[in-house]
């Protein structure tokens, strides 16, 4: 049976992880590779890389690091981060990345999925959707944000997930800026609503705080794939804990331990 | 030992390149029909679409190379069902090696197409299974499968019953990822490299 994926997401600047990643086990906890390949020995079913760095030196370190994660780990990833042509995915699915996320880049040129989706496959593309609950003329609705979720676009959540679709992405990670960060859970209803309006694999981000948070993503949300970074990087919950209490409660999970 | 990796059009080749070297193992990346002839073993890779993939293929004459070829020989992804008679996506007549169509996969509500992420395999008959524990989890990514056959030797489920892993005489073929399956990937290609 096709399992629920988790999926641990690492931000990345000049090369080396952020967000105080706190392991006792590790020597250096900056060292993105090493944490992947942690990662990937606990279980974790992919990776997602994210290069928040925003110079040219960092993006050409960051190529370096995609390279080197690609020789060590043998799991899927993805990475993203300030993606915006055509080269920039062939770089990176060069140095070995499985998928490139984008996002911004999509919003600013929809056509953008379509031509990546023709030139190397849908399989490789996932559209990142930020996606904030607000006040419009037109009532409370969910609307696509960008730079970080700072700035609210025209489009509105559901439509454009169905619209990425359409145009050829081959999973969504939809992050609800709402719940991100709060762990009082995932966005469930969203989820919910997206990952049954789109016939393409929904990963779910922002909010998990605990493991029926991820329980509740998987059944409920219809979620396909849980992301999370900080529960895991500063060690409250253990991936092989988290996927045998999923198993426990009857979710179709891959056990490695 | 001479490992080839067989050039071609269909996607990134890159991952199955550096599984190869974690196993510490030499390959020779080509489209070269002499070089493909005089190798001990060869890989067959593949991500993409299928009709470009063979039209490469006829250009190179490798879709009438590849049948001919006796050493041990894998495919996998779009290189397994390139190995087929014939793939529903964009009706693409395939080189025949496994007497057996390529369908999509079509979507029920709730079920989604592509399949996408890890599943399990089971009803083993290769030796590029042994040692593999029961309802091993492997990685897939497809819109399209192989029904069950007579050349079926691990299957796996989704929306309906398709072939994970199909062999006959020398060539072998699976529809999953080794390169990125854990574990389970690694030891599915030390299986066919020991070979």
């Amino acid at each position: 049976m096709l399992t629920k994926r988790i999926i641990p997401c690492l931000d990345v600047k000049d090369g080396r992880t952020v967000k105080g990643v706190n392991f006792v086990n590790l020597r250096d906890a900056g060292d993105a590779v090493a944490l992947g390949a942690m990662y990937a020995e606990h279980g974790a079913d992919e990776l997602v890389y994210l290069d928040i760095t925003a110079t040219v030196d960092g993006r050409s370190t960051f190529i370096d690091l995609v390279r080197k994660v690609a020789h060590t780990i043998n799991i899927p990833f993805t990475v993203g981060g300030g993606i915006s042509t055509k080269e920039d995915v062939s770089a990176l699915l060069h140095a070995g990345a499985d998928k490139v996320s984008i996002n911004s880049a999509a919003v600013r040129n929809p056509g953008l999925i379509d031509e990546l989706a023709r030139e190397f496959g849908s399989q490789c593309i996932v559209v990142a959707i930020d996606t904030r609950f607000i006040e419009t003329p037109l009532g409370r609705e969910h609307i696509v944000h960008t730079h970080g979720g700072r700035q609210a676009t025209e489009l509105r959540t559901i439509a454009w997930a169905k619209e990425v679709e359409q145009r050829g992405a081959g999973e969504l990670l939809l992050t609800s800026m709402d719940t991100d960060g709060t762990k009082d859970g995932f966005a469930l209803e969203l989820t919910s609503i997206v990952s049954s309006a789109a016939n393409i694999p929904v990963i779910a981000s922002g909010g998990a705080g605990n493991m029926d948070h991820f329980y509740d993503v998987f059944t409920n949300g219809k979620a396909d794939a849980g992301l999370a970074a900080s529960i895991f990087h500063f060690n409250e919950m253990t991936i092989p804990d988290l996927k045998q209490y999923l198993t426990d409660k009857g979710l179709p999970m891959r056990l490695t331990h | 030992m001479k490992t080839v990796i067989i050039k071609y059009n269909a996607g990134n080749v890159q991952s199955v390149m550096y599984a190869l070297e974690r196993l510490g193992v030499s390959y020779i990346y080509t489209d070269e029909e002499s070089e493909i002839r005089s190798a001990d073993r060869v890989i067959f890779p593949g991500v993409g679409e299928a009709s470009t993939a063979m039209a490469y293929l006829k250009e190179k004459k490798l879709d009438l190379l590849i049948p001919e070829l006796k050493q041990p020989f894998f495919g996998t992804c779009i290189g397994m069902q390139l190995m087929c008679k014939h793939s529903e996506e964009n009706d693409t007549k395939c080189m025949g090696i496994f007497d057996v169509d390529v369908r999509r996969f079509s979507a029920i509500p709730g079920i989604k197409v592509p399949h996408m992420g890890w599943n399990n395999i089971s009803n083993y008959g290769s030796e590029l299974t042994q040692g593999l524990p029961d309802n091993a989890y492997v990685y897939f990514v497809h819109s399209y499968a192989a029904p069950i056959c007579e050349y079926t030797v691990a299957s796996c489920d989704y929306i309906v019953p398709f072939s994970a892993m199909l062999k006959k005489d020398n060539f072998h073929a699976a529809q999953f990822h080794c390169e990125i399956s854990g574990g389970v990937g690694q030891q599915i290609m030390e299986n066919f490299l020991k070979n």
